[in-house]
Formats: C-alpha cells, sequence, structure tokens
C-alpha cells in the first residue's frame, strides 16, 4: 500500500540507496583489489585503484612467509591461534548456556531467576573491570600467554549471551511437555536430549555464529593476555601494521587482513539471517 | 532467593540427592562460574582502585587519590571530551542514517534483501579489520585524498587523520560504516511491525506519505530509538579496537578514548590502582547510561501489565 503513494520518487530512493550500498561496499573492494596489487605498485599510486597485474603471490606471502617481530611464517599461525581459541570456546559455551538456559526456562530450581539476572550483567559489564582480575586468575593457574586461557575466558563470558538466547527461546516451549516426560520418569538430562536437544537447532545455530564471530573479532583479551607466537589473528595484525610500519607492504597486507576476515565474512554470507537473528534477540534483552 | 524449611514436601531425600549430583553440578558450576567471576571481579576492581598497587596489587588504602590522579590527568580529560564528542556524533548520526536507510528499504524495493546484507555486512567484521581499513582510506598520503589529486585536483585535502582537531572524526566514520546498520535493521523490524489498520485509518483520512511517516508511524518508533542509543551509547563507551587500530590514540593524544587510558594505565605504566580506578569511572559512566534505560524499561513493563 505504501508502495503507490511514493512511486513519483521511486528513481530516488533507488538511487540513494544504490549510493550508499556503493558507500559501504567501496571499503571491502578497496581490500580486496589491494590485496592483488603489488606493494610497489600501491606505493606509486595510491590505496585506491585497480591491479595492473594481478599479484596473486600476496596471499601466499601474507598465509606463510611476511615476518611479524623474529618469525616469519606469515599469518598463518595466528590464523590457527584465532581457530584454537575460537571453536572449543564457541562449543563450550553453547553447550553449556543451553543446558543452563533449559534449566531456568524449564526445569526450575531455587534462585533461578537470581542467577540468571546476575549472569545477564555480564553482557553490560566493560571488559576493563574485567582485564586485571583475569590477569591474576591467569596467572596463578599457569594460563597466562597460553590458548586454552583464552578459551577459558570467552567460555565463562560468553555464557552470558548463550544463556540469554537459550533461556529466552526455551521459555516459548510449554512447560506441559516437561510436566508429562517428568511424570513419565524423564529426568533432567533425559529431557534435555530427548525433548529440548531435537526443538534447539534455530537457536543454536544463532547462538554458535554469535558466538564465534564475537570470539573471533575479540581484540583486547587476546592483545593483554597473550604475546608473540599464541596471539590470536587480531592481535597479530596490528603488530604487523606496527612491524611493517618503515617500509609498508600494503599489498601483503591487504592480503593478511582479507584472510584474517575472512572466517567471519563466509559465515555471515551462509547464515546472515541467523546472525542477524543474534543481534536483534541481544538487543532486545 | 528463598531458604528452604527442612519439612517442605517435596524436599529431595539424601540418597536422591546424591542420585542428581551431576544434574545439580550441570546446572551450577557454569551459572556459578559466570555470576561469581561477574561480581567478585568488579568488586576486585573497585577495591584495588582504592589501594596504591602499581606493578603488582597491593593492599593498603588511599581513599579517592587514585580517582583524583586519574580525574586531574590530561590524559583522561581529553578522553572524556572525546567521548562527549564521539558518543553524541556516533549515536546522532548512525540513528539518523539507520532510520533514513530502514525507511528507505520499506517502501518495497527490489532487491531488499540483498541491500539489507550489505549495510550489516560490516558488523560481522572484527574492528581492527575495520580500522586497519580506514587508516589506509583515511591515509592523506595513501588513500581518498592521494586519489582525488591523482586525479588532477592538486590542492583538495582530506587529512582529518593527521589533524589533532579533526582525527576524532575518522573514528566517527569508521564507527558509522561499521554500526548503522545495525540501527537499521532495528528500525527495519520496528516499521514491519506497525499496526496495518493504524496505517489504512490514516491513509483513509487522506494522509499523504510524509505525513503519514510523522505522525502516525515515526511516533510508534521511539521504545526502538531508546533501544538504539543506549546500545550505541554502551559500544561508544567502552570502544577500544576501533581506535586502536585506526588511530592508535593519535596524532598525539588527539583521539584519546576511556577504555585507552584503562589500558595505557594498566599494562604500560604499570599503575594498577589508577588503571582500576580510570575503569570504575567507565562503569559509573555506563551505569550513567543504563540505569535510566533499566528504570525506564521497568516502568515501561509496569504499564504493559496494568494496561
Amino acid at each position: 500500500m505504501r508502495e503507490r503513494t511514493f512511486a513519483p520518487g521511486r528513481i530516488l530512493i533507488y538511487l540513494v540507496v544504490s549510493l550508499v550500498a556503493a558507500a559501504w561496499l567501496a571499503p571491502l573492494a578497496v581490500v580486496v583489489l589491494n590485496s592483488l596489487r603489488s606493494n610497489e605498485e600501491i606505493a606509486q599510486a595510491s590505496m585506491i585503484g585497480w591491479p595492473k597485474q594481478w599479484a596473486w603471490s600476496n596471499y601466499a606471502t601474507a598465509w606463510s612467509g611476511f615476518c611479524v617481530a623474529e618469525t616469519c611464517a606469515g599469518i598463518r599461525p595466528y590464523m590457527l591461534n584465532s581457530a584454537l581459541v575460537t571453536i572449543p570456546a564457541t562449543i563450550f559455551s553453547t553447550l553449556l548456556g543451553a543446558v543452563a538456559g533449559y534449566a531456568i526456562s524449564l526445569w526450575r530450581f531455587r534462585g533461578d531467576s537470581w542467577i540468571y539476572g546476575i549472569v545477564t550483567l555480564g553482557l553490560f559489564l566493560p571488559q576493563q573491570m574485567r582485564l586485571l582480575p583475569w590477569t591474576i586468575v591467569l596467572r596463578d593457574t599457569g594460563l597466562m600467554n597460553t590458548l586454552t586461557g583464552l578459551v577459558v575466558i570467552h567460555t565463562i563470558q560468553g555464557l552470558s549471551f548463550t544463556v540469554l538466547f537459550c533461556r529466552n527461546y526455551y521459555t516459548a516451549i510449554p512447560p506441559d511437555l516437561i510436566r508429562a516426560a517428568r511424570i513419565d520418569g524423564a529426568g533432567f538430562f533425559r529431557i534435555f536430549w530427548r525433548i529440548i536437544l531435537p526443538l534447539s537447532p534455530p537457536i543454536l545455530v544463532v547462538t554458535v555464529i554469535w558466538q564465534f564471530t564475537h570470539i573471533w573479532n575479540e581484540f583486547l583479551y587476546g592483545v593483554t593476555f597473550t604475546t608473540g607466537q599464541q596471539q590470536p589473528v587480531t592481535a597479530a595484525l596490528i603488530a604487523l601494521s606496527a612491524a611493517v610500519a618503515d617500509i609498508p607492504q600494503h599489498g601483503v597486507q591487504s592480503a593478511a587482513v582479507m584472510i584474517a576476515a575472512l572466517p567471519t565474512l563466509l559465515i555471515y554470507l551462509i547464515g546472515g539471517k541467523y546472525f542477524v537473528r543474534g543481534l536483534t534477540a541481544g538487543a532486545v534483552k | 532467593m528463598t531458604i528452604a524449611v527442612s519439612t517442605t514436601p517435596g524436599r529431595p531425600a539424601a540418597s536422591d540427592w546424591v542420585r542428581r549430583l551431576p544434574e545439580y553440578l550441570t546446572i551450577w558450576v557454569p551459572l556459578l562460574m559466570s555470576a561469581a567471576h561477574l561480581i567478585a571481579f568488579t568488586l576486585w576492581t573497585i577495591w584495588i582502585s582504592f589501594t596504591p598497587s602499581t606493578l603488582v596489587p597491593v593492599s593498603g588504602w588511599v581513599g579517592l587519590r587514585n580517582y583524583s590522579a586519574v580525574a586531574a590527568s590530561r590524559n583522561w580529560q581529553i578522553a572524556l571530551d572525546n567521548l562527549l564528542l564521539f558518543g553524541s556524533a556516533f549515536v546522532l548520526l548512525s540513528l539518523a542514517s539507520g532510520l533514513i536507510l530502514a525507511i528507505l528499504l520499506d517502501q518495497r524495493i527490489r532487491g531488499e534483501n540483498l541491500l539489507r546484507s550489505i549495510f550489516l555486512y560490516p558488523l560481522a567484521v572484527s574492528f581492527v579489520v575495520t580500522g586497519t581499513v580506514w587508516s589506509w582510506l583515511l591515509n592523506p598520503g595513501l588513500g581518498i585524498q592521494k586519489l582525488v589529486r591523482d586525479l588532477g585536483w592538486i590542492s583538495f585535502r582530506f587529512d582529518w587523520l593527521i589533524d589533532r582537531d579533526m582525527a576524532i572524526w575518522t573514528i566517527v566514520i569508521a564507527a558509522i560504516w561499521q554500526s548503522s546498520g545495525f540501527a537499521m535493521a532495528l528500525f527495519l523490524a520496528g516499521l514491519r511491525s506497525v499496526d496495518a489498520d493504524l496505517i489504512k485509518a490514516a491513509q483513509i483520512d487522506g494522509a499523504g506519505p510524509i505525513r503519514m511517516y510523522r505522525r502516525v508511524i515515526l511516533p510508534t518508533l521511539w521504545p526502538i530509538t531508546i533501544t538504539v542509543i543506549v546500545i550505541q551509547l554502551q559500544f561508544a563507551i567502552s570502544t577500544f579496537d576501533l581506535v586502536r587500530a585506526l588511530t592508535n590514540g593519535g596524532p598525539g593524544i588527539a583521539t584519546q578514548l576511556p577504555a585507552l587510558v584503562v589500558y595505557d594505565l594498566m599494562f604500560q605504566r604499570s599503575l594498577l590502582g589508577r588503571g582500576a580506578a580510570a575503569a570504575v569511572l567507565m562503569l559509573l559512566i555506563l551505569l550513567a547510561v543504563l540505569l535510566p534505560y533499566a528504570a525506564w524499561r521497568y516502568v515501561q513493563r509496569r504499564r504493559a501489565i496494568h494496561a
């Protein structure tokens, strides 16, 4: 119905949204193109331009060639670090969040709403308030500068989000379903496996995508609690920019940026719908 | 939380309790770890902010001395000024662009899904990547200024990145690029949930499209607007990665923000007490935004129940 009333301005609407879309895509296009131009070509012209020769070798150098600090292994070890932190932390926080969300929303136990309230405060508490305590905890447990330490941090902190997502989803399941199963003698875990989990794929996809994206993109903990070869890829990108500050290698750096951004971009391309659902679910807490 | 009275009929027997131990452990261990770390970490950081800790945490009491030292430092004052400017500019501009984009996308245009994906994709990318890319684009010797000059406009200037007075605006630009899609997504959801009868009634009254938006549709969006403002402010207050990658607080300390000051005090100057005090100040700024919001949400909910 709103379609016809705006008819004269429709060309203008298409013009504006196309221009904005172009502006939104431009930074991505610039990086993709630069990742295929040689360092010399960029140094002569500007960052913005069409490759004269396709320098595919940038990707090989970025992946396994260039040097950060004293090691010349490219971005590969840092990508591996990020994967080794992100994948376990995503799985743990999602599973624990699903069980806890189920317990809070359907099983009900003494103090459930209290603990839920406290856990979701974690959505708001700034990371800066937790930096020093985590430093002490990691040091005392010997997990400082380890990937395990980052997995522990992201699992515990991720619970605030995963519990919220799952709890809100499970409250829509009729409690009678659980009551009937309990009368039939099914216990906590049995109900979870047989009833809750089969109903969960939609929310688990949202939670996994959300957690993966956030942990992969996280920087502050990575740069604070790890150094050198243990750093995740976000911290390594910053170290790379600093390392090449004197003789910039923008072609290779662009390729490194593309590689680092690729996992979350791919997930967005495949599961964008679920990603947006997570965004809005987190917003309307 | 209520304490169980021993005669409660449903109270499990001791053997039952043992049998259900795995269940209790699975429920309580993760939740308690999460809740305990939030409470203990917050209290501990607050406590450290009142101690003379420097390189390592020590006990002792210095009252508000750390706070006054932070508040008196030039770094913090610049960070607060920047936060005020960055926060308000970023929130207002991302609200405006998000709302305009949402209204445009709501005109049943072709390719809406594609456009929406384009406006939202920066949210899937890390702030480190965003900051790095924009630092190239805004670098006068490398990015947009160089391009325009190479095209023949020799006197063209766009050097905010190295201009002390304008550098904070580069952060605004990058932040808007990254997250106004978020405002758009929420507004679009709001526009889609406007009561169709309301629109029909206004159309029967002969309301044109502009009047329709101003009088009928936009007024229903204000709860969403407040949510968007609060979330964007929360983001602005804790901004760290983006600045670290884009300007690293520079030129000089021109783009300093509270989160960078905290990091600098804690891990570069090893002044733990002051760093903790700065972190607590950040929390207080955040609470100044969140508490009124929580109160407002509470009143709204009460009204919804009584209505």
